[in-house]
């Protein structure tokens, strides 16, 4: 699909915006609906698109595989660090009233961080099954498989 | 959604299949903002009709594209199942109506989820993120299981593949 003109077009037209789109539902998960899971998953939505128009070696050089699998586990270290926070600050584990001195913003400031660990976790995921069978595909027809020794 | 479903068993073909489970996520989207479950219906329609296809597209893409026939007649299996589905919709018919507030499950901790000490508008958010932190934790912990998962199996098949290489 890479020399589709149309595609290609459209496709940086469009990535921009499910970024945004991507961050707006991060963001604004506390108002509307939305959260960390669901934009992760749009993150990685654009992602695929952008590595399905464009060849997964160019995505690849977007968002490497060392990322990728950091943000996998770095979403989880995230998110359990918020809750070691509780614990530090005298609360308990996942206590978000502590974590300001006013306890809503606290509570505020909790979700914010736990929605970001979700939301990294699961695009690292989303991405890096992606890739596997992607290069899995291309080890298969024979064209060099892109993984890089790590 | 039942055309979908009668279709997806007819066709022998894995890429209308994996289209047809495409449609059948939206559809199942739909049903669940007409339910005002947005937040359900988002995560369906991005993993469900998105993410999931794009996958099985992969995967399609490292097998053949049309499915064997089975070496079995259908009956058990078929019998198994309905007699499941039997069964699911006599239970459910002991459920109390939906939205019905005098359920158990809206008097015993929904009023407090409500009452929205955390001040977070969005009440599904904070039930996920605040009152039950640690489930969504456990989520997050399944979702990144998952694919380390997924990284050891596919990775040492092709490092063998590469031994493999290497050798000859």
């Amino acid at each position: 699909m890479k020399n589709d003109l149309v595609l290609r077009v459209v496709g940086k037209l469009l990535i921009p915006f499910i970024l945004l789109f991507a961050l707006y539902v991060q963001f604004h998960g506390d108002f509307g609906p939305g959260g960390g899971f669901q934009a992760g998953v749009i993150l990685a939505a654009a992602m695929v698109f952008y590595a399905l128009i464009f060849g997964v070696d160019t995505a690849r050089r977007v968002m490497p595989d060392w990322l990728v699998e950091t943000m996998l586990a770095a979403g989880v270290l995230i998110y359990a660090g918020v809750g070691l926070a509780g614990l530090l600050l005298g609360g308990n584990y996942l206590d978000y009233f502590v974590l300001d001195a006013d306890p809503v913003h606290g509570q505020h400031r909790g979700i914010f961080w736990v929605e970001v660990g979700v939301a990294t976790t699961v695009s690292g995921v989303m991405l890096k099954i992606f890739y596997l069978f992607a290069s899995r595909g291309d080890a298969d027809a024979g064209d060099g498989d892109g993984r890089r020794e790590d | 959604m039942a055309l979908t479903v009668l279709m997806l068993m007819r066709v022998r073909n894995l890429f209308a299949v994996i289209v047809l489970f495409g449609i059948y996520s939206f559809l199942m989207a739909t049903v669940l903002v007409a339910l005002d479950a947005v937040d359900v219906a988002m995560t369906e329609a991005a993993v469900g009709a998105g993410v999931s296809t794009v996958l099985l597209l992969g995967a399609l893409h490292l097998c053949k594209s049309r499915e064997a026939k089975p070496a079995h007649r259908p009956w058990l299996p078929l019998a198994v199942a309905l007699s499941t589905g039997l069964v699911l919709v006599y239970g459910a018919m002991g459920l109390p109506d939906f939205a019905d507030p005098l359920s158990p499950i809206h008097a015993h901790v929904v009023p407090r989820y409500l009452q929205n000490e955390v001040q977070v508008p969005n009440v599904v958010t904070a039930v996920l993120a605040s009152f039950r932190g640690y489930d969504t934790l456990g989520e997050t912990t399944v979702v990144f299981t998952a694919g380390a998962g997924i990284i050891a199996l596919l990775r040492r098949r092709k490092k063998v593949e590469n031994d493999r290489k290497d050798r000859v």
